[in-house]
């Protein structure tokens, strides 16, 4: 395949790199190494935000450049480091009430509710909905509306307010996990069995045969069905 | 961009059989056909990709031949140019690695009051961990039991697995997913509080707990966010190791670290080490594409080994099934099983099925590759070949909207690329996944060195020749807290004077001069090279 060449740059600097790869590939393919600004390669762990423009537009964008392709003209640069604020604080010690998270990132009540936080985030969720969730102290909501942040902090670098939303909804999200969401009975119950010894006799038995033995009782096994 | 002209056309061979195999159960394979699948297709048995390694502990085992080389290597530290007997930081336990096991570990030292240091290539969290998007196995349900799991742990690594290690990793798997939810892990659950539950590969219960298909996500997250929340626990990011230290005697005794932001060395002194690093596919074996993280080149392998550590099982890694064949910038990429939990069938270019989708991991890529080196899988525009995934079918079996609600990672990661993937099937080859093996541990993660313990993907034995999906987030948490506490009490007994010395390397370095082995490889590598190599 032919490859077709377009003129970006990084960091000011003119580089020709093929129209097909992501931003991450095409500094790569300029001769960079990275060693910050990159992490899963996959969309999932936020290290490789990166802001840009193209020539003659002064809209700044904001990417993830393991997931976006190159674009003619394009001025890039990477944040791959951004000084978020996150308190200290020990799970473990918090009763689990929507005050407590106010307590501790006061400033939530400062949104302006310009929404800017939502146009910027590369996965689409809506930002601004969980930071009136935060406010309303509806912690189930921010839970669920911010499930899928991987924690850029593309928002943040965005925010006139200058608000870490994503560190506090991370914090709403433990405090749902441990405090708000239902319990398992059967996982409570299954952990008390095993205290008890239930299973010990019949994994000591398996252990004791041999690989013939298991290989019967694997073929014989039955599964439950997927319905 | 969505799908070129050529492709398009071959989706409707796949819409035109998608009516009749809707009702249509593909066969499960026999073990006798299965084994011939395997020695067939499975890249395992390309003899001609394995070396055999010449010196240390696994000396006579064969390896991929690009782990052999870096098990082979020499280092690039200079013993004469370290300060070792000013050590920059001293503490009880070393971590080394900042994924699922590192963090597991870390926080569970410090539970039981050792003073802790985590070091770490790239970020807290920069991890294969933070992708695991299928679920993490625990048998927890009421038809289930930790001997049913232990069954299908065997079954899945070829009845080859260390018993001791399965039985540790079963037995302490509801207590891990009680304790992650401690932290404020939320997993899928149904409105009374029981958990929803799916099947994997290989498992004969539905036993994938899952957070929707963040699951790894979720779980790095949080114990990212708990051990920033530790005032003891010491955080060393862009500082990979890249020698252990070890005493006169040849036990361990700390680390060196790279820091990489200044290219500087730092010396640690620990009481114990516990190794957390991870796989190694970016080393690309055999060529194949990978859907590891950026640092997964099986540095903690090679540690280990200089200083004695033996490895097991390192002559077979896993390729998992469903790798992104399509589009080019997303290639090696995860497609995670889920989807064919959910129903999602494998099809060839006539739209034929040509395995059931749920066998073990190696049975299912073998089968991809036979069905591609057979001519019947579909060139991509890239040039590599690949065989179809029918995620449309999981929204006709499962309602409309399952495939968003339920794979919303999936959906947005080909969305970027103009892919609807509930509505269009998806292109799939195997990629570079997992390591199986690493450093042979016991239950409580010691190795054959004193003061070195192991955890997580860089520890071999539990998962024998082949892991099922879900076991090994499982084993990152089981085992990491399990070294963590074993750590801990291990410091609690050592006296606090520590000759640190790089004799094992020099020792290393003769072996390598006596065994004729010639090297001109320096590792660990730490980071894999993918800049133009200029013609
Ligand atoms: C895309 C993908 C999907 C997966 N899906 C699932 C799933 O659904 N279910 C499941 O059970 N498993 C899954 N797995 C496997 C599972 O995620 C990993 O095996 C597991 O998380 C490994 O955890 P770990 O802590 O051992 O290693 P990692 O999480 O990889 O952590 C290793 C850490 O060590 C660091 N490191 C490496 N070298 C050095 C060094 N020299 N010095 C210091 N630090 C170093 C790395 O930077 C990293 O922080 C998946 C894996 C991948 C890649
Ligand atoms: S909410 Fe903010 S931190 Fe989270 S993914 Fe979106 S932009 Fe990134
Ligand atoms: S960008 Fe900041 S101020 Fe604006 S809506 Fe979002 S959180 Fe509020
Ligand atoms: S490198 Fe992880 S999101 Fe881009």
């Amino acid at each position: 395949m032919k490859e077709n060449l377009i003129d970006i740059y990084i960091m000011g600097e003119h580089h020709q790199v093929p129209d097909s790869l992501t931003i991450l590939q095409a500094m790569e393919y300029a001769g960079y190494r990275l060693v910050r600004g990159v992490g899963c390669r996959g969309g999932f762990c936020g290290a490789c935000a990166t802001v840009y423009r193209t020539t003659g537009d002064y809209h700044l964008k904001f990417a993830l450049a393991c997931q976006t392709k190159v674009e003619p003209d394009m001025q890039l640069a990477m944040i791959p480091f951004f000084p978020a604020h996150r308190p200290r604080y020990r799970l473990s010690e918090l009763k689990g009430t929507a005050d407590e998270v106010l307590r501790i990132y006061p400033e939530m009540l400062r949104c302006y509710g310009c929404n800017t936080c939502t146009k910027s985030c590369p996965q689409d969720i809506d930002v601004l909905g969980y930071v009136s969730a935060i406010v309303r102290g509806d912690i189930p909501a921010v839970a669920d509306i911010s499930f899928d942040c991987i924690m850029c902090g593309l928002c943040v670098s965005r925010c006139p307010a200058e608000l870490v939303k994503h560190h506090a909804a991370l914090l709403c999200r433990r405090i749902y996990g441990r405090n708000l969401a239902p319990r398992s009975e059967h996982l409570q119950k299954r952990i008390a069995e095993i205290r008890e010894g239930k299973f010990a006799h019949a994994l000591a038995e398996l252990k004791g045969l041999s690989k013939k033995e298991l290989q019967e009782r694997y073929a014989a096994r039955d599964i439950e069905p997927e319905e | 961009m969505s799908y070129p002209s050529p492709l398009q056309e071959l989706i409707t061979k796949v819409k035109e059989t998608r009516e009749r195999r809707l009702k249509e159960t593909y066969p499960r394979l026999k073990p006798e056909e299965k084994e011939k699948l395997l020695k067939q297709f499975h890249p395992d048995y390309r003899a001609e990709t394995f070396a055999t390694l010449r010196v240390g502990p696994n000396a006579g085992d064969r390896t991929p031949k690009e782990l052999a080389a870096l098990l082979e290597a020499d280092s690039s530290l200079d013993p004469n140019k370290l300060a070792l007997e000013s050590p920059d930081y001293t503490c009880d336990v070393l971590v080394i690695g900042g994924g699922g096991a590192g963090c597991a570990a870390a926080l569970t030292a410090d539970d039981h009051g050792a003073r802790v240091i985590i070091a770490t290539k790239l970020r807290l969290g920069d991890a294969n961990t933070m992708m695991a998007q299928g679920g993490i196995q625990a048998a927890d349900k009421e038809n289930d039991s930790p001997a049913i799991h232990y069954l299908d742990v065997l079954g899945g690594g070829h009845f080859e697995n260390v018993p001791e290690l399965v039985e540790a990793l079963v037995t302490d798997a509801p207590e891990a997913i009680q304790w992650l939810e401690n932290l404020g892990v939320i997993f899928d659950k149904n409105p009374d509080g029981s958990m929803k539950t799916i099947h994997g590969g290989g498992t004969s219960r539905k036993r994938m707990h899952t957070c929707r298909d963040y699951t790894g996500a979720e779980i790095m997250r949080t114990l990212r966010d708990e051990v920033k929340s530790r005032d003891k626990i010491i955080v060393l990011e862009f500082c990979p190791a890249v020698e252990l230290l070890t005493t006169p005697e040849g036990e361990v005794a700390g680390a060196v670290l790279l820091n990489l932001n200044l290219n500087s060395y730092l010396i640690v002194k620990a009481k114990n080490v516990i190794i957390a690093t991870g796989g190694s596919g970016r080393l690309h074996y055999q060529g194949f594409p990978t859907s590891n993280h950026y640092g997964a080149t099986g540095d903690g392998l090679v540690l280990a080994y200089r200083a004695g550590a033996r490895l097991a099982f390192i002559d077979t890694m896993q390729y998992h099934p469903t790798g992104v064949a399509f589009p080019q910038q997303i290639v090696g990429q995860l497609v995670t099983e889920k989807v064919r939990s959910l129903g999602a069938q494998l099809v060839n270019i006539q739209g034929e099925q040509f395995i059931f989708p749920l066998e073990t991991r190696d049975v299912v890529a073998s089968a991809i590759i036979r069905e591609c080196s057979e001519n019947r899988g579909i060139k991509t525009p890239g040039g590599v070949d690949g065989v179809w995934l029918d995620t449309p079918m999981i929204e006709i079996l499962r309602g409309q909207g399952t495939v968003k609600r339920e794979l919303p990672a999936m959906v947005r990661q080909f969305a970027r690329f103009g892919i609807e993937i509930d509505k269009e099937p998806i292109l799939v080859f195997p990629t570079l996944h997992y390591q199986n093996g690493g450093v042979a541990i016991d239950p409580f993660c010691s190795t054959n060195v004193p003061f070195l313990f192991v955890a997580g993907e860089a520890s071999g034995g539990v998962h024998g020749r082949n892991r099922l999906m879900g076991n090994s987030l499982l084993d990152t948490i089981v085992f990491g807290r399990r070294a963590g506490k074993a750590a801990a009490e291990s410091a609690q007994k050592r006296p606090d004077h520590l000759n640190l010395t790089l004799n094992h390397l020099e020792k290393w370095r003769r072996l390598l001069k006596e065994k004729g082995v010639e090297t001109k490889v320096f590792s660990p590598v730490l980071l894999p090279d993918y800049t133009r190599k200029k013609a």
